[in-house]
């Protein structure tokens, strides 16, 4: 086993936990009143503490005494105590968490969370009103989002929502068992991949890379596109070629030899680090994906912005990304959706700030494309989506 | 003489009240939520409101019955593998462990001092394309030159064997241990072979470890979906990994309760074939 966990990848493995948890959801969903949701506070005093959800792994690093520099930092700097928690390891699951409490109008005991936009449950959590109104007043350094993030379909104008960090979906193959696997096509039918690939259980990830080689629009999916992509994996599937769904479990088999070719996340293959795994933007284009972070319901507005604003400094932002070599620090190694944060990243780690996975030119990002968010919510989609995955 | 006598029929219900306290906060109160779930329609964005929606049974097996069978068949496989390992073993240390019982009796146990996740993926490395045990199976000619075992049926019940392991050695070991030796050596002095004294006194002796052994293996392993979730490919899924997407990715909550309910039936009714079979005198026999 790699010593390199993903975040997403733990979960993928703890799914057993997901069903667990639900339990206590379904007691407490049968009676047992707890404290009710302090009502949101707009006024501009800091709260004693930030209480902070986030996946695993998805912070800069102390290796040496396992710290988070930057939250130590912002501690510092603005006296407020971080409760910082990796206890997201899939959007549905967490989303099985917090939405029980939320449902009836009680607190989740959290001021930030972080979903990720090519699942349905970010959308939702806007959509139902379980997010609070975000304090752009306490923002100023939201200049400094991206443009390309600056008005996604599930969030127009930013209102609740910022984006923590990217990663893109692609190809990634072991380059001592076959040649480049460079389009989608090959890894679905070459016949010498046969048993030998795996494809993402996330809907929005396989289908918009299967849209693009299918000459689709992945950002407007409609039926015929939808039939069209799924039923090109499931021949796949029928026909063997795919092995197996899954989330990033895929990668200790891809460096095994397991797997030959696999659908797969940027920053699995950058945290890897194996020299013989590479990693590649599908010839048709491919996925790109946003976590984002949100206020729930309760949580203390003021403050979360005050953090968001923080996170926004260029200058941490690329601590946060590059880490800092000559101090034991490792960055997070995902996509930073902060204009600036690449000059400061070369500063602190030049390595890093050169891959183009973690920093991606632009002709990758042109090549990236936003799953269609309608779709995600879709519930025949999804349906015959899980039946397929499930099967 | 009227109070003490209302006492006296008073002390087992006292005796029995956590016990009944604790089935009742924590299986009938969330049975009968997930029973009022289970008929409920409508959806996870408008919302689900109760309506008697039998239909929701009716889909579940009309759609989801090959999970269903499947879950029985691999529990059941996995049982009998579990019952014909660990049988052999729980005898041995039984009547020859002397006075290392304890220690081997903590070989069985030792691996799940480790979790559950970990144990399955362990199995990810063993049963590799590229390991020890493929190859071996390659070159016997038992799986072709492509062959693998990962992504398989074979994988799944092996997991699942493993995993519920000590579910059956251990009370197998107890019945086995309980066993007089003196039976033994009587059966012997009326001229019973080994095998025939095996057959009549210690095989019949050790059946409520048979009867514990199987239905504590068989009734988690019909709902565990980890094994094919981690070791199986989409064709190998169980009913458990149905109801965990139901669940969990399409917050489908009705599905997921009713398909909980049938398995619930199923395994209820392999159950009582099972006691009836075997008769359930066997469950509360020589080994309470």
């Amino acid at each position: 086993m790699t010593d390199v966990l993903t975040r997403r990848q733990l979960f993928e493995r703890a799914a057993a936990g997901g069903a667990v948890l639900t339990v206590p959801g379904l007691l407490a969903a049968c009676g047992g009143s707890s404290k009710k949701a302090a009502s949101s506070t707009s006024s501009h005093q800091l709260a004693k503490t930030l209480r902070f959800s986030n996946w695993t792994l998805y912070m800069d690093r102390n290796n040496k005494n396992h710290t988070y520099p930057s939250l130590i930092e912002f501690e510092k700097k603005y006296g407020v105590h971080v409760r910082y928690t990796t206890d997201i390891n899939d959007n549905a699951s967490f989303f099985g968490k917090i939405q029980g409490p939320l449902s009836r109008g009680q607190s989740v005991d959290r001021d930030i969370v972080v979903l990720t936009d090519n699942d349905r449950y970010l959308a939702l959590m806007i959509k139902k009103g379980w997010a609070e109104k975000l304090d752009k007043s306490a923002i100023p350094n939201i200049k400094n989002l991206i443009p390309v993030q600056q008005h996604p379909s599930f969030d127009p104008n930013r209102e609740y929502s910022l984006p923590w960090q990217s990663g893109m979906t692609g190809i990634a193959y072991n380059d001592k068992l076959t040649d480049p696997i460079l389009s989608i096509d090959d890894l679905l039918t070459n016949p010498k991949l046969k048993g030998k690939i795996t494809c993402l259980n996330s809907m929005g990830d396989a289908l918009t890379i299967v849209m693009l080689a299918n000459g689709d629009d992945p950002t407007k999916v409609t039926d015929k596109s939808f039939n069209a992509a799924f039923n090109k994996i499931k021949q796949a599937v029928d026909s063997k070629q795919i092995r197996q769904f899954t989330g990033n479990d895929y990668a200790p088999l891809l460096a095994k030899g397991d797997l030959v070719a696999a659908m797969s996340w940027s920053g699995d293959i950058a945290q890897l680090g194996n020299k013989h795994l590479h990693w590649n933007v599908p010839k048709d284009g491919g996925a790109i994906w946003t976590d984002n972070m949100l206020i729930p319901k309760g949580g203390n507005v003021y403050t979360a912005c005050v953090y968001m604003n923080y996170v926004y400094d260029p200058k941490v932002q690329g601590l946060m990304e590059a880490g800092d070599p000559k101090r034991n620090i490792t960055g997070i190694y995902y996509i930073p959706p902060v204009a600036g944060a690449g000059e400061w990243a070369k500063k602190y780690d030049p390595s890093v700030a050169n891959n183009p996975l973690i920093f991606p030119p632009k002709e990758t990002l042109s090549k990236v494309k936003i799953f269609d968010s309608n779709a995600l919510n879709n519930q025949k989609y999804l349906t015959a989506w899980q039946n397929l995955i499930s099967a | 003489m009227g109070l003490l006598h209302r006492h006296r029929q008073l002390t087992p219900y006292l005796l029995l009240a956590p016990g009944l306290l604790w089935l009742g906060v924590f299986f009938v109160v969330p049975l009968g939520f997930l029973a009022y779930q289970s008929l409920q329609s409508g959806n996870f964005d408008i919302g689900y409101s109760f309506s008697w929606a039998w239909g929701n049974y009716w889909n579940a097996v009309r759609d989801y019955r090959p999970q269903f069978v499947r879950s029985l068949e691999y529990a059941g496989i996995a049982t009998v593998l579990a019952l014909v390992v660990s049988y052999p073993v729980a005898y041995w240390i039984a009547f020859r462990g002397g006075r290392w019982k304890n220690l081997l009796l903590l070989f069985i146990v030792a691996p799940f001092f480790v979790t559950y996740l970990i144990r399955t993926l362990a199995w990810e490395t063993i049963l590799s394309d590229n390991g020890f045990v493929v190859h071996t199976l390659q070159h016997l000619h038992v799986l072709g030159p492509g062959g693998r075992l990962l992504a398989t049926s074979t994988a799944v019940v092996t997991g699942i064997t493993y995993n519920f392991l000590p579910f059956m050695a251990l009370p197998l070991y107890v019945s086995l241990e309980q066993i007089d030796h003196r039976l033994l050596e009587a059966a012997q002095d009326l001229y019973a072979s080994k095998w025939k004294a095996f057959v009549r006194v210690t095989l019949p002796l050790s059946l409520p470890g048979v009867v514990a052994g199987t239905l504590l293996t068989f009734i988690p392993a019909a709902g565990d979906f980890i094994n094919a979730q981690l070791l199986g490919s989409p064709e190998n899924h169980m009913i458990g990994n149905v109801i965990q997407s139901k669940f969990l990715e399409l917050t489908d909550y009705p599905a997921a309760a009713s398909m909980s309910f049938i398995l619930m039936a199923a395994i209820l009714v392999a159950v009582a074939v099972y006691a009836r079979a075997v008769g359930t005198e066997q469950l509360t026999g020589t080994a309470v």
